[in-house]
C-alpha cells in the first residue's frame, strides 16, 4: 500500500518534469546502446581473429625437433664430472625429423578421452620451379578428412575439392600467394624438388587461403602417402601430430605430459601463441572501460537532474514531510524516480543495442585475407545484456543515492518558514 | 463539552544560536481540550510561527513537554513522529501549501492514501465529502496550480480535515487572503467548531477573527501573558 503511494508520487513527479526525465533516461539509453554494440562487435571481432588461429592451429604438436643431442660424451666422463664444461658448436647428427613409433603414439592418443581429435602431418621442405627460379616452399602431407573435421581445412579452400587430394593421385593444393607467384592454374602441373635433389611433378587441384599471406605464399598441401613418396619415406613416416583437445585449458599440462610418455617434443598452444591471448585481453577490456565510462557519464547526468529536480521540489518534499510522509518515505520516492530512469533507459538501451548490433552485422566487410567472412562479425552473447542491464540498474541507483539522501534530510520548517 | 485533553505543553523553551543565543519562547504552557477553538495573537515575530511549528512535531529541538493526545512526544523517532502528523495533526499554512502535481481531489486524499485506514475508493469518497463540506466540489479535478489563492485554501483546509484530525493548527490561514475569502475561510472554521466539534487552534493577526473564537491565548516576547 505504502510503496504504491510512493510509486504513484515518484510517477507524477516525474512526469511533471518529463523533458528532464527523457533526456536523463535517453542518456542511460544513449551509453546501453553504445556497450552492448561495442561490446557485441569488439567481441566478434575477437572469435573472428582467435578463430583465424585457433581453428588452424593444434592444441598440442607432436614433433621431433632437429637438435644436438643433450648428452655429450663430456658430461659422462668421470674426470671432468666436477667441472662446468663449455662446448660449442654442437652439430646434430643422428637425430632425425620423424616421430619414433608414431603409429604407437596415435593408437595411445585415440584412447585418450581427453583428445578430441588428432590430426598426422607431414611437413616437407622443397623447391617450386618457376622456369629457371626456385621457390622455396613447404608440402604439407595431410589427412584431409581429419584436418578439415579438426582445422576447418576444407572452408579455407578457395577453390577446387579438397577431397581431390585424396582421390588424384600426385595432386597438391596451393596456397593462393604461391600460386599467383607461379602463375599455377587449375589442372596445371607444377614441379619440385626436394632438398635431396629429387623431382617430382604434382597435379594442382586447388587453391587455398588462410588469412594469413605470408603463410599463402610459401604453404602447399598434398595427400599422405603423396608426400611420403616426395620425400621418399615409408608409409609410417610422420613428423607432426596434431592434436585437437576437449578442454584448450589443459593443453600446457596434457603437453607436458606427452612429451614425457612419449619422448618427443610437445608444444601447448598457449605457450606457441601468448602475445595471441594478450591482445584479445586488452581489446575485450577496452571495450568495457569504455562502456562502463559511458554509462559513469550518463550515471552523473542523472545524478544532476535529481539534484535539479530536488531543488525544485523542495516545497513539495516539505508538504509531503507536513501532512505525514517521513524521511525514508521522501528516500524511498526519489530512489524509485532514480531506478526507474535506469529501468526505463536501461531496457530500451539493450533494445536499441540490439538494433544497433544488427546493422552493424549486415555492413558489408570483405577482406583478401578473411575468406567465409561478408560482414563484421558479431558477438550476440547475452551475458553483455544482463551487464549492461544490471550495470544501469547499479548506477542510476548510485545517482540517485545522494539526492535521495539529500531529499530525505530536508526540513519541513526551514522551508515553511523561508516562503 | 467534554474535558478530554487534546494537546498539553509544559514549560517549553526554545532558543536560536544563530548567531547568538537568543531565546524565542520561554515557558510555555497550556492545553487544549477537544472541541475547543483556539485563537493565538501577539506582535509580530514574538515567536507565534515558531511554536506552532514545536506543537506540529515538526521541530523538535526545544526544552520541555509536549503530549499530544495525552502522549509524551520526546524521545519518538522521526518516523513515529511522521505518523502523529498523519493521524492526528491537520496543518494549514499561510502560503497555500498544495502539490503542484496533483489534482485538488488528490491533495486531499494523499494523508489519506498514506494513513492507509481505508480502501482508496473510501478516501476518495471521504475526499469528495470534504471538499463538498467547503463548497468546493467542483474543483476537484483541476489541478493545483490552476486555483486561486482562496480556492487553495480551502483544499488546504480540506486536506487537514480528511483523516479526521484530533486536532487542526493553522498558522495565519487568512493572512494572504482579501477580505471576502478571509471571511468564508473564518466560517468555515466557526462551522468546524461549532458543528462537527473539531478542535482548532489558529494563529492569527485578524482581531475581529481572535474575538470571535472561544479562546485567546495572547503571547509577547516569547510568553503567553494572557489566556
Ligand atoms: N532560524 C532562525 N534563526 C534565528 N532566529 C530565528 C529563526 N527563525 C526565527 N527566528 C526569530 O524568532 C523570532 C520568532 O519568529 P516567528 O516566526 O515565530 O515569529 P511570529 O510570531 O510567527 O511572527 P509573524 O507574526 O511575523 O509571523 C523572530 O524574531 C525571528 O527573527
Ligand atoms: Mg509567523
Amino acid at each position: 500500500m505504502n510503496l504504491r503511494l510512493l510509486l504513484r508520487i515518484a510517477k507524477s513527479l516525474l512526469f511533471a518534469r518529463w523533458r528532464q526525465t527523457l533526456l536523463a533516461a535517453i542518456g542511460v539509453t544513449f551509453s546501453i546502446t553504445m556497450f552492448i554494440a561495442l561490446l557485441s562487435f569488439m567481441s566478434g571481432l575477437n572469435g573472428l581473429l582467435d578463430g583465424i588461429m585457433l581453428n588452424r592451429t593444434a592444441h598440442i604438436r607432436i614433433y621431433n625437433e632437429i637438435k644436438p643431442n643433450i648428452h655429450q660424451p663430456v658430461n659422462n666422463s668421470k674426470v671432468y664430472k666436477g667441472s662446468y664444461n663449455f662446448i660449442r658448436s654442437v652439430k646434430s647428427s643422428s637425430s632425425r625429423q620423424e616421430i619414433y613409433n608414431s603409429g604407437a603414439i596415435m593408437q595411445a592418443l585415440k584412447k585418450d578421452v581427453r583428445v578430441k581429435g588428432i590430426a598426422p602431418n607431414i611437413t616437407a621442405q622443397v623447391f617450386f620451379a618457376d622456369g629457371s627460379v626456385n621457390i622455396t616452399g613447404i608440402i604439407s602431407g595431410i589427412d584431409v578428412q581429419a584436418e578439415s573435421s579438426l582445422f576447418h581445412f576444407s572452408e579455407y579452400v578457395m577453390e577446387g575439392n579438397p577431397l581431390d587430394l585424396k582421390n588424384v593421385a600426385n595432386s597438391i593444393i596451393l596456397g593462393k600467394g604461391l600460386a599467383d607467384k607461379l602463375m599455377a592454374g587449375m589442372g596445371d602441373i607444377v614441379q619440385v624438388t626436394t632438398v635431396n635433389q629429387v623431382q617430382f611433378t604434382l597435379k594442382v587441384v586447388g587453391f587455398f587461403q588462410s588469412g594469413i599471406q605470408e603463410l599463402d605464399k610459401v604453404q602447399s598441401y598434398a595427400s599422405f602417402s603423396t608426400t611420403q613418396k616426395i620425400l621418399g619415406k615409408p608409409s609410417d613416416y610422420v613428423t607432426d601430430i596434431q592434436i585437437k583437445l576437449n578442454d584448450i585449458n589443459l593443453a600446457p599440462e596434457i603437453a607436458k605430459e606427452y612429451a614425457q610418455l612419449f619422448q618427443a617434443d610437445a608444444e601447448d598452444i598457449q605457450s606457441a601463441n601468448a602475445q595471441f591471448e594478450t591482445g584479445s585481453f586488452i581489446r575485450t577490456l577496452i571495450s568495457y572501460a569504455v562502456g562502463i565510462t559511458l554509462l559513469i557519464v550518463a550515471g552523473f547526468g542523472i545524478y544532476n537532474i535529481l539534484n535539479m529536480m530536488i531543488y525544485e521540489k523542495m516545497d513539495s518534499i516539505a508538504i509531503l514531510k507536513a501532512i505525514g510522509f517521513s524521511g525514508t518515505d521522501v528516500n524511498r520516492i526519489f530512489l524509485i524516480i532514480a531506478v526507474s530512469i535506469g529501468i526505463v533507459g536501461g531496457l530500451s538501451g539493450l533494445f536499441f543495442g540490439f538494433l544497433f548490433s544488427l546493422v552493424i552485422d549486415q555492413i558489408p566487410f570483405v577482406s583478401a585475407s578473411l575468406p567465409g567472412i561478408t560482414s563484421y562479425p558479431i558477438n550476440y552473447n547475452p551475458v553483455f545484456y544482463l551487464i549492461g542491464s544490471s550495470f544501469s540498474l547499479f548506477t542510476t541507483y548510485l545517482a540517485g543515492w545522494a539526492p535521495a539522501r539529500k531529499a530525505s534530510r530536508v526540513d519541513p520548517v526551514i522551508i515553511i518558514r523561508g516562503k | 463539552m467534554s474535558e478530554i485533553n487534546v494537546l498539553q505543553t509544559n514549560h517549553i523553551c526554545k532558543s536560536f544560536h544563530d548567531p547568538v543565543t537568543v531565546e524565542i519562547l520561554k515557558d510555555i504552557t497550556f492545553s487544549i481540550n477537544e472541541g475547543e477553538f483556539v485563537a493565538i495573537t501577539g506582535k509580530s515575530g514574538c515567536g507565534k510561527s515558531t511554536l506552532l511549528y514545536i506543537l506540529s512535531t515538526m521541530d523538535t529541538d526545544y526544552e520541555g513537554e509536549l503530549l499530544i493526545g495525552q502522549q509524551g512526544m520526546r524521545d519518538r523517532t522521526a518516523k513515529q513522529l511522521a505518523r502523529v502528523r498523519n493521524e492526528k495533526i491537520g496543518f494549514v499554512f499561510q502560503f497555500h501549501y498544495l502539490l503542484n502535481e496533483f489534482t485538488a481531489l488528490e491533495n486531499v486524499m494523499l494523508p489519506g492514501l498514506k494513513l492507509g485506514l481505508y480502501p482508496e475508493a473510501e478516501i476518495r469518497q471521504r475526499a469528495g465529502e470534504r471538499l463538498k463540506r467547503l463548497e468546493i466540489e467542483k474543483l476537484a479535478d483541476k489541478k493545483a496550480n490552476q486555483l486561486s489563492g482562496g480556492e487553495k485554501q480551502r483544499v488546504a483546509i480540506a486536506r487537514a480535515l480528511i483523516n479526521d484530525p484530533s486536532i487542526i493548527m493553522c498558522d495565519e490561514p487568512t493572512g494572504n487572503l482579501d477580505k471576502k475569502n478571509s471571511l468564508i475561510v473564518f466560517n468555515i472554521f466557526k462551522q468546524l467548531a461549532e458543528e462537527h466539534q473539531q478542535t482548532l487552534l489558529v494563529v492569527t493577526h485578524d482581531e475581529e477573527f481572535a474575538h470571535n473564537t472561544h479562546r485567546i491565548i495572547e503571547m509577547e516576547d516569547g510568553r503567553i501573558i494572557k489566556q
